[in-house]
């Protein structure tokens, strides 16, 4: 998956997520949070507040034990 | 628009059976990581234990056998004797690698054989729900220590680097912990100087990680976290504990 130009930074595979919350409390930016939606193994996925706030800088990537997000930047 | 972080090569694509934030599958994702970033991927072989990363020959693209309880070392000193240009590496809990696997554990350290020993650290069996390791902090309640670890009836945590490092076999131990960004980069860096050091064929290596294991804690990721900050890390102190090329 490519997120659309002007649209960078991060991409959740939600099917991936746990809903552990390590990248909730991680984001400096406080720019993920915990859905309503529950994936095919039972748990709740994150989702991105506001895309524009995110500034790739990984750090959610970083703590994430199930490799559930992949983050974008401009060259 | 450029990828900056993603999957690694060196992972496949099927999801793990660990709980939500266990430390085994960020660990697993460091491995990986660094051996791509070393470019060994194809010449790389784990040795996955027996405990809650049993299946981690599925989680990583690359070769990986399977070892029963506590004896990757002997299959990695096998391994590695036979097919000495691999990079051979065993990944096993505390309490494969410190109890039942306590003289594989030794004796490969001892024989200074040139492996690396990935050491996941959670103080508890995890696969079998909740029992006393060798590394249960005193105090601490498990399923077999309901009143918490007595040091009269259990003896003390056993302090595995510390352990080693008194063998003259062994050249590289480092602790280390995967509870907030700082120490899961320092966790890398670490697993990425032990793989370096094997392929200079520099001897053993060990890298020890404070893990989280939330359920068998009965506590909450938030307090796990805590935890291994507040508690482990008195117990196990973060740091190289041995470095004979430093
Ligand atoms: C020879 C043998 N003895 C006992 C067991 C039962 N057993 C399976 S996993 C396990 C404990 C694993 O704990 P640890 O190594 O700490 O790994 P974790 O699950 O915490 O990652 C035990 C005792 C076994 N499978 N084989
Ligand atoms: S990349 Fe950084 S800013 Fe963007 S969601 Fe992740 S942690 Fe937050
Ligand atoms: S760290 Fe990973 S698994 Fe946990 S909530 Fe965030 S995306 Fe999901
Ligand atoms: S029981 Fe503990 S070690 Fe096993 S998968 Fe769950 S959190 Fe991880």
């Amino acid at each position: 998956m490519k997120p659309k130009e002007s649209m960078p930074k991060i991409v959740i595979y939600e099917q991936k997520c746990k809903g552990c919350e390590l990248c909730v409390i991680t984001c400096p930016k406080k720019n993920l949070r915990l859905g309503q939606k529950i994936n095919k193994k039972g748990y709740h996925y994150i989702e991105i507040v506001d895309l524009e706030k995110c500034n790739s800088c990984g750090l959610c990537y970083q703590v994430c034990p199930d490799v559930a997000i992949e983050i974008w930047k401009d060259k | 628009m450029k990828k900056v972080y993603c999957k690694p090569e060196s992972m496949t694509d099927i999801e793990h059976k660990y709980c939500p934030g266990c430390g085994h599958g960020l660990v697993h994702r460091l491995v990986a990581e660094v051996i791509d970033e070393l470019g060994v991927r194809e010449r790389t072989i784990g040795i996955a234990p027996v405990g809650c990363a049993v299946f981690a020959y599925d989680y990583w693209n690359f070769d990986v056998t399977e070892a029963p309880h506590g004896r990757p070392p002997a299959v990695a000193t096998g391994i590695k004797r036979v097919l000495p240009d691999r990079i051979v590496f065993t990944y096993q809990g505390d309490g494969d690698l410190a109890a039942i696997g306590m003289a594989e554990t030794v004796h490969a350290a001892n024989r200074g054989e040139n492996i690396t020993v990935i050491f996941i650290n959670n103080a508890i069996y995890g696969m079998t729900t909740g029992q006393m390791a060798p590394t249960t902090l005193l105090g601490m309640k498990t399923t077999t220590t309901p009143f918490g670890r007595d040091k009269n009836l259990a003896g003390y945590p056993i302090k595995v680097c510390e352990l080693l490092a008194t063998l003259a076999g062994t050249a590289y131990l480092e602790r280390c912990a995967v509870n907030n960004v700082k120490n899961i980069i320092n966790t890398k860096k670490a697993i990425k100087k032990a793989f370096e050091m094997q392929k200079e064929n520099k001897g053993y290596s060990l890298i020890e990680v404070l893990s989280q294991c939330p359920p068998n804690w009965g506590l909450s990721l938030k307090e796990s976290l805590k935890f291994v900050q507040e508690d482990m890390t008195k117990q196990f102190p973060l740091g190289v504990i041995k470095d004979i090329y430093a």
